[in-house]
């Protein structure tokens, strides 16, 4: 399935040329429903907007492949936290979108081009075939497997895969791939901005509770790490064993209410209790039943994460504005990591005035590349792994709490260093080659 | 441009007077408190707050009308640009604008105000004595500074997120030229010869100096300051001094006013000011500069001929713009 997207506006009172692109778009929009082609927008163009589109001859064209993996994911707790369907299309959306409103006084367009599957191989050939077809840009959630498979497969073309989805630190450390960046922040920069914040909070001592899951033990080694290495203890680990049953069921609070007190008892003395539950599938029975009277911080409670649709700082108002004027929802980590996936590829075409791979790829990796992203500062790409350096924001449930790194953690470079594995830990080779 | 009403007779006084301190002359400026939704009115002699008053949600940008009678406020959070009086403080009228109107900006006939609406990529022109929206500009993603050229012939808006200082003519209302400048560009100011506009880059860390005859960059001033770190420098106002001969630049989170030398585009000196430093405005004099610093609650006011600051006024809430009117 393919899905296009091209730039729309809208205007109280629109000019004449508006009328005309207004027109043109809703001539688009109709091709498009009426073909359910899976054509690039381009193409549509051509058959369908010959007037509009000839005054735009010279319109460059750059298309974005964005490939997501279907994966079976059990669902979280909370009625609120129930994923939509298009968690990250539509943050990738606005990036094109963003990326259009520039484009016009560029002349350059930019298209998403949508592949989605269940089984990677299929993906890979799908998106190898879209490569092969003149496209370099591929934004991807998929399985850190499948992130691998897919860079090995394209490595030596032309192509440029953007990581939106996947926290893992080893695609950016004994995994990592010269033509992989990274706009996810990893599971160690989530662990030390929240830990900085504890730390700075001086609560210090961490009762640890992990999930029986992969990603939960993942999360749960960056804690022990992070708490290494900020200055805090963990006084007491435990890892909730559940069965993944119903997620809803009529009544359920009462067992809940009984078991989480009991499952909490007798730890030593600890300030917080940080919880490893990436699925969301039992941390948020913690807050308010533990047996001591303790905040929870982690996966549920406090949370370290990219974005928040409660984030008015920095601008951020108007972005949240636009995103659910688009969508018709709140923005989410994973529209926010796509957003800015689409508009790395954005800002180089701008600055380089090309949609050319050997004019923008070279530029995004250099030291001069910088994205504005509704942070309050500029975010670069480390030049030893490909991830974005970005503060880490921490939030309550409904609002932000702070954003680390926390004054007083210092580097001798750039304080978001001190999020992630730092320039003399990695463990990536192969990025600078 | 726009303090140029009774100017002439307060260099008369100035001279007649012979006074000592630079704040010898009593005008009022005016800050928006972005939080508590009102603006602080405050004696340039005196130096404290003599009056607050309440508007609309979310005032923002803020400007006197030519004759001086009228503050015209951006009231974000309601759409609207709302009319004061500006020696009684009366609300006068509401003029309409695009969603969450930012800055603006009078043509210097006096009449149309140009709004930058940063959520709708958009500039709205509004004819003030009609109240009326005359027409709408297309420009980048969200819309911000806002630059008249003195002959008021060009209207330059940057976008924020398009990263474009957008050339527009005041005639035909369209752009006829975009400059790429650093990244989140917030404030567009020409000098008074029409010589230079400067345009701020917050996430840049940069100002872009270009020249308006040809858009040509002729010139980017870095800041540098030690034990601050680089991404905390986000310059934002921009005030240039009458005699064109330096730049006032408000660094955000930096906490520091730089002043730059127009013609090499160095930094000479730092000053340090309030904390997240945004929007800066001269008494009619040019004497004494303020600064709305939206974190400390306050304004700090300089005294431009010494380079020096010279005094914190508390203000309310997250103090945002400041207009100083000739009296």
């Amino acid at each position: 399935m393919a899905i296009t997207i091209a730039a729309n506006k809208t205007s109280a009172a629109p000019s004449q040329r508006m009328i005309r692109w207004g027109l043109a778009l809703a001539v688009l929009v109709a091709a498009f429903w009426l073909t359910g082609s899976t054509r690039s927008i381009a193409e549509d163009a051509a058959g369908a907007g010959k007037e509009t589109v000839a005054s735009k001859k010279d319109m460059l064209t750059i298309p974005l492949i964005l490939a997501r993996e279907k994966r079976d994911k059990p669902l979280p707790l909370s009625l609120l936290d129930l994923p939509p369907d298009d968690d990250g299309i539509a943050g990738a959306k606005l990036g094109i979108k963003d990326n259009n409103t520039t484009g016009q006084f560029m002349n350059q367009k930019f298209i998403l081009d949508v592949v989605e599957d269940s089984d990677p191989d299929n993906l890979i050939k799908e998106v190898v075939a879209k490569v092969d077809g003149g496209a370099h840009f591929i934004l991807t959630d998929v399985a850190p497997e499948t992130l691998l498979k897919l860079a090995d497969t394209i490595g030596g073309k032309e192509a440029l895969l953007i990581n939106y989805g996947a926290a893992d630190d080893s695609l950016r450390e004994e995994n990592c791939r010269p033509h992989v960046m990274h706009t996810a922040p990893t599971r160690a920069m989530l662990a030390d901005a929240l830990a900085q914040y504890l730390v700075w909070k001086k609560w210090r001592r961490w009762f640890l509770v992990l999930g029986p899951n992969e990603d939960d033990k993942l999360f749960a080694n960056d804690l022990r790490r992070a708490a290494k290495r900020f200055g805090a203890k963990i006084v007491e680990e435990r890892v909730f064993k559940y069965e993944t049953g119903n997620r809803r069921a009529d009544g359920g609070f009462e067992q809940i209410q009984q078991q989480i007190p009991t499952f909490t008892q007798d730890a030593p003395d600890y300030d917080v209790l940080v919880v490893a539950d990436e699925g969301n599938l039992f941390g948020d029975y913690l807050p308010y039943r533990t047996w001591d009277p303790r905040p929870v911080a982690g996966t549920a409670g406090l949370i370290a994460t990219s974005w928040h649709p409660a984030i008015e700082a920095w601008g951020g108002t108007q972005f949240q504005n636009r995103f659910k004027r688009l969508v018709n929802r709140n923005m989410r980590p994973l529209d926010y990591n796509a957003w800015m996936a689409a508009r790395i590829i954005g800002e180089a075409a701008t600055r380089k005035n090309s949609g050319e791979f050997a004019d923008l790829a070279p530029f995004i990796k250099s030291p001069e590349f910088t994205l504005s992203a509704f942070k309050g500062v500029r975010l670069t790409l480390r030049d030893w792994n490909g991830q974005l350096r970005q503060p880490v924001p921490i939030f309550s449930p409904k609002l932000l709490v702070s954003v680390s790194p926390q004054p007083g953690f210092l580097h001798q470079f750039t304080e978001l260093d001190t999020l992630g594995v730092d320039k003399p830990e990695t463990k990536c080779k192969a990025y600078t080659q | 441009m726009r303090f140029k009403v009774g100017f002439a007779w307060m260099l008369g006084v100035c001279a007649a007077f012979t006074v000592s301190t630079p704040s010898a002359l009593a005008y009022t400026a005016f800050v928006t408190n972005e939080k508590d939704n009102t603006v602080s009115v405050i004696d340039t002699e005196k130096l404290e707050v003599i009056n607050t008053f309440k508007v609309g949600h979310r005032p923002r940008g803020i400007i006197l009308s030519k004759d001086a009678k009228w503050l015209i406020i951006c009231a974000s959070d309601d759409n609207l640009i709302q009319v004061y009086d500006a020696r009684t403080h009366k609300f006068i009228r509401s003029l309409p604008s695009g969603p969450d109107p930012e800055l603006l900006i009078l043509h210097p006939s006096g009449n149309p105000l140009y709004v930058a609406n940063e959520d709708d990529n958009l500039v709205t022109v509004v004819d003030i004595e009609q109240g009326k929206i005359l027409t709408d500009i297309p420009v980048g993603v969200e819309p911000e500074g806002m630059g008249m050229s003195p002959d008021g012939k060009v209207l330059v808006n940057t976008s924020e997120t398009t990263n474009m200082a957008h050339f527009i003519s005041t005639e035909t209302h369209k752009t006829f030229d975009n400059v790429l400048v650093d990244s989140r560009p917030r404030v567009a100011i020409f000098n008074k010869a029409g010589t230079q506009l400067w345009v701020s880059s917050e996430i840049g860390g940069t100002v872009t100096v270009i020249n308006p005859a040809d858009r040509k960059v002729i010139g980017k001033v870095s800041f540098k300051i030690p034990g601050i770190n680089k991404e905390a420098i986000q310059p934002v106002g921009v005030r240039i001094t009458k005699d064109g001969k330096k730049a006032f630049v408000a660094l955000g989170p930096a906490n520091r006013v730089a002043i730059v030398n127009t013609e090499t585009f160095e930094v000479e000196k730092y000053l340090l000011v309030g904390q997240r430093v945004w929007q800066l405005g001269f008494t009619p004099d040019g004497k004494l500069l303020f600064t709305t610093n939206g974190t400390s609650n306050d304004v700090s006011v300089i005294d431009v001929e010494r380079e020096k600051v010279i005094k914190s006024i508390r203000t309310g809430r997250y103090p945002w713009g400041v207009a100083v009117a000739p009296f």
